[in-house]
């Protein structure tokens, strides 16, 4: 059903995508997405030249050529950064520059000086030509991905530590300058690769958009790796077929639009990062906030569990009048309160207890902050019940034994709010 | 030099009509530039260069030209959606910023290549009427060598009409950061102050965006999509090399995209390598030129300094331990012999070897600070003793300071004061004395010399 060529192709973009998608995720991790961009771009002026020495579509020498420039423009990157007060963004930026005006212009002495120059491989830089791939680049292809493989298999522990701290690595007594050469060396190998079939930009969104989608689904290095590599194989694979079947539509870039678009789906529906589980983790956050609020606001109203009146409440809840009784309803719902009498709640047993944790937490946040200010940061999702998650037991328990026994839960709790906020 | 004339002369009109394009789309670039190198977002310039393809060619598709003011609206557009969207996927979804750039600009640049391509065949089919093609090669490489030739009259001479949306982009450009200086300033050096003084600094910050989308898109004819991050940043990290000042900086890159505009007209002829690659490549060198040459910030300046520092720690290193070595002399003989010195060998020893130790041998000997006994042993001559005396000063009053106010172990405070004693003038000196209401003697019960 498929030729002979679509099949190398697929083959080729295939290991291309998941070779791209495993590396990808080291330099996503090390914050060097964007390394991949200036490689691609670096490795121009490498690849014209060895044409224009050899004579010829060589693919070890352009290969070579390109890898030897990219590799150069990586140095200068890191030169400028550590010896001059020029930033990051800009040496990436100058890099960039530099490398692909040279580029161009020694694509168009090539143009006009090779007699006959079939200038194959280097016009379609921009773009890559991944029709035109042949079953020579797919062996290259498998052979460097196995070469990855192999390294992330081998190295998977010494890779993990570089990546999340480099320092303690080096601390351990690491070769972490090393392995962040292997590292690099590693994407450059993938970029040089991927040029020729996915030209330098769509070759940088091979490496950074199935990391980039892998890492909003998972915390975890292995499952990303995994994960990542899946689908970089499977755009590659999406991507080439549909431009087959489509016609005459470029391939890199359908591979890329594919990736975007398992990207954004990922963006909506991952299961932790994505958007609509944040949106619903913050909602579940904020009505649990909700609650303890209107606990504490009982048990402020009153020490015991006599009843409280519905305007009392409101009032103590200090929202718009809507809110704080859509409130007052769900903790009936909840059957934290129950109605006492005409226009007054009471809490019910287990609401009771609710609130007295709650307060309990409460009155350790207010000694805690009161004693150790800087300690606020702790105090990021306003949660009061968090305390026991974020500190250690005995921490807790030192704090409870501060506690003025039998102390009236409605304290000042204005004092509490200018601690808390 | 009869090539450069030819190249003029031959040229003529052209040449020169070249040459001003080239200036005004660099000139526009520069200015901008400067603000995103401060504020570290040049490679938002690369990705607003990429990402406003699809822009391109919507407004292509709208208007069915490449020089109406739809392309323009339509890649100010994209490039604002580029820049909202890299925010929001870093701020809100937690991609890391830089991840965030890759993801927009190359998911946005493949959009825009499938729509040129399909856009390109569908012109093909139509018959392609030649004119109304929107040309990958233009789009991506620029065709200045040819905007020369497409002019409109204008109030009786012929001027090429890129030069017309050029011009409008410069002025509006200047204009902009004019109106905004100080706003501008504030937000590109101080993003907290400018948030804690009212200013919007979004509202800047897009107005920017907006602005370069449309030095690129204005760009894009004349030098081409892939190579605008050159003229964006290469001009403004010369200026930044060469100025502390944001004027002076400003001023600079704008000098460099001129320069650059000349120099690349004279390679782009000698070379046959067209004119965008040559902007980038001389932007290039004349940055080069200023990394290697700059007064302040250069490498050369950088390294004589540096060098100059480690020569004078060097010799103030050695004329110190002569000073101690006197001491000990005149502790253990208390009639006061002349000191013996160190001999040559062991003077450079102590100044740490190298040529280091050898340029502060012989800059202690010019100063007259060192002279040369029989049997090549070198002492202090009564100037050397003074600086001695001094720095001396300093490293004890320093140790007494530490020790009294740090609580620091006896054996921890020498290796401190060895390193900042240098640093510590006479006023210093002044400040710690009283401080300590003028001590005695160190820690390690050493006198500590009268100032």
């Amino acid at each position: 059903m498929i030729g002979y060529n679509t099949a190398i192709v697929l083959a080729g973009t295939t290991l291309l995508g998941a070779n791209a998608g495993l590396i990808g995720c080291f330099a996503l991790l090390r914050r060097r997405a964007l390394l991949g961009d200036t490689l691609a771009h670096a490795a121009l002026p490498g690849l014209c030249l060895a044409f224009w020495i050899v004579g010829e579509r060589s693919l070890p020498a352009m290969l070579g050529g390109a890898l030897a420039s990219g590799l150069t423009g990586i140095a200068s990157v890191a030169f400028l950064r550590r010896y001059t007060r020029i930033k990051d963004d800009a040496a990436l930026g100058i890099v960039l520059g530099v490398s692909f005006g040279l580029g161009f212009a020694l694509v168009r002495i090539i143009q006009t000086r090779v007699s006959g120059g079939s200038k194959a491989g280097l016009d379609h830089y921009i773009f890559g030509t991944a029709a035109g791939m042949i079953a020579d680049d797919v062996k290259l292809i498998a052979a460097v991905s196995a070469a990855c493989l192999a390294s992330v298999l081998l190295l998977y522990k010494e890779f993990r530590l570089v990546t999340f701290d480099a320092d303690f690595a080096r601390v351990q007594g690491w070769p972490s300058t090393w392995l962040d050469f292997l590292l690099m060396g590693l994407v450059a190998a993938t970029v040089i690769i991927a040029l020729p079939a996915g030209g330098a930009v769509l070759t940088a969104a091979l490496l950074i958009l199935p990391a980039s989608t892998a890492r909003l689904w998972t915390e975890r290095l292995g499952l990303m790796l995994l994960l990542a590599a899946v689908i970089g194989g499977t755009i590659g694979a999406v991507g080439t077929a549909a431009s087959a079947i489509g016609g005459r539509w470029p391939t890199g870039p359908v591979i890329v639009l594919a990736g975007a678009a398992v990207f954004i789906a990922s963006l909506l529906f991952a299961t932790r990062r994505g958007a609509i589980a944040r949106l619903l983790a913050n909602a579940a956050a904020r009505r649990k906030i909700d609650e303890q609020r209107l606990l504490r606001a009982m048990l402020e109203q009153s020490a015991t569990v006599a009843p409280v009146a519905h305007d009392a409440l409101l009032l103590a809840l200090s929202d718009d009048g809507a809110k704080a009784n859509r409130l007052i309803e769900r903790a009936s719902n909840a059957e934290l309160i129950e109605p006492a009498g005409a226009g007054a709640w009471r809490l019910t047993t287990l609401g009771a207890q609710r609130a007295r944790a709650v307060d309990r937490a409460w009155r350790l946040w207010q000694l805690l902050l009161r004693e150790q200010p800087e300690s606020s940061a702790l105090f990021s999702d306003l949660d009061v019940e968090s305390i026991d998650r974020l500190l250690p037991a005995e921490a807790v328990a030192e704090l409870e034994a501060k506690l003025p026994t039998g102390a009236n839960p409605t304290n000042d709790r204005r004092a509490a709010h200018g601690a808390t906020s | 030099m009869n090539t450069l004339r030819e190249v003029f002369v031959t040229g003529g009109a052209q040449a020169l009509w070249t040459i001003v394009v080239a200036a005004v789309a660099n000139a526009s670039c520069a200015i901008l530039g400067c603000y995103l190198v401060l504020r570290r977002m040049s490679l938002l310039g690369d990705a607003l260069s990429h990402a406003v393809l699809p822009g391109i060619v919507v407004g292509f598709l709208i208007s069915g030209s490449t020089t109406s003011a739809w392309i323009f609206a339509a890649a100010v557009g994209v490039g604002l959606l580029t820049s909202f969207l890299i925010q929001l996927l870093s701020d809100r979804a937690g991609v890391a910023e830089d991840a965030s750039t890759g993801v927009v600009f190359t998911s946005l640049f493949a959009l825009g290549v499938v729509m040129l391509v399909r856009v390109g065949e569908h012109s093909a089919a139509d018959g392609g009427t030649g004119d109304v093609d929107l040309d990958t090669d233009c789009v991506l490489y620029g065709l200045l060598e040819f905007v020369s030739l497409d002019t409109i009259s204008l109030a009786g001479y012929d001027v090429p009409r890129a030069l017309v949306s050029l011009s409008a982009v410069l002025v509006l450009t200047v204009a902009f950061v004019t109106l905004f200086w100080k706003e501008l300033k504030i937000v590109s050096f101080d993003p907290q102050l400018a948030t804690a003084l009212g200013l919007r600094g979004g509202v800047v910050h897009y107005l920017l965006m907006a602005m370069v989308a449309l030095a690129i898109v204005a760009a894009f004819e004349a030098v081409g999509s892939v190579l605008v991050i050159a003229m964006l940043v290469l001009p403004a990290v010369t200026g930044h090399l060469l100025s502390d000042r944001l004027l002076g900086m400003i001023a600079w890159s704008l000098a460099s995209s001129l320069v650059s505009a000349v120099l690349a007209y004279v390679g782009a002829v000698l070379y046959d390598t067209g004119m965008a690659p040559m902007l980038a490549l001389i932007a290039g060198a004349l940055f080069a030129v200023a990394l290697v040459a700059a007064p302040r910030h250069g490498l050369v300046s950088r390294g004589l300094h540096r060098l100059a520092l480690a020569v004078r720690i060097a010799g103030e290193d050695l004329i110190a331990m002569l000073y101690r070595g006197e001491e000990d002399t005149s502790e253990a003989q208390p009639s006061g012999t002349s000191a013996a010195g160190l001999s040559l060998a062991g003077s450079f020893a102590a100044a740490g070897r190298g040529p280091r130790a050898w340029l502060a041998v012989f800059a202690l000997a010019w100063r007259r600070q060192l002279r040369l006994m029989p049997g090549s042993r070198i002492a202090l001559t009564d100037a050397g003793r003074r600086a001695a005396k001094s720095l001396v000063r300093s490293h004890r009053l320093w140790e007494a300071y530490l020790g009294e106010h740090f609580h620091l172990p006896l054996d921890h405070l020498h290796e401190p004061a060895e390193r900042i004693e240098h640093y510590i003038g006479p006023g210093l000196q002044e400040q710690l004395a009283s401080e300590l209401a003028r001590p005695g003697t160190d820690p390690h019960g050493k006198e500590i010399p009268g100032g």
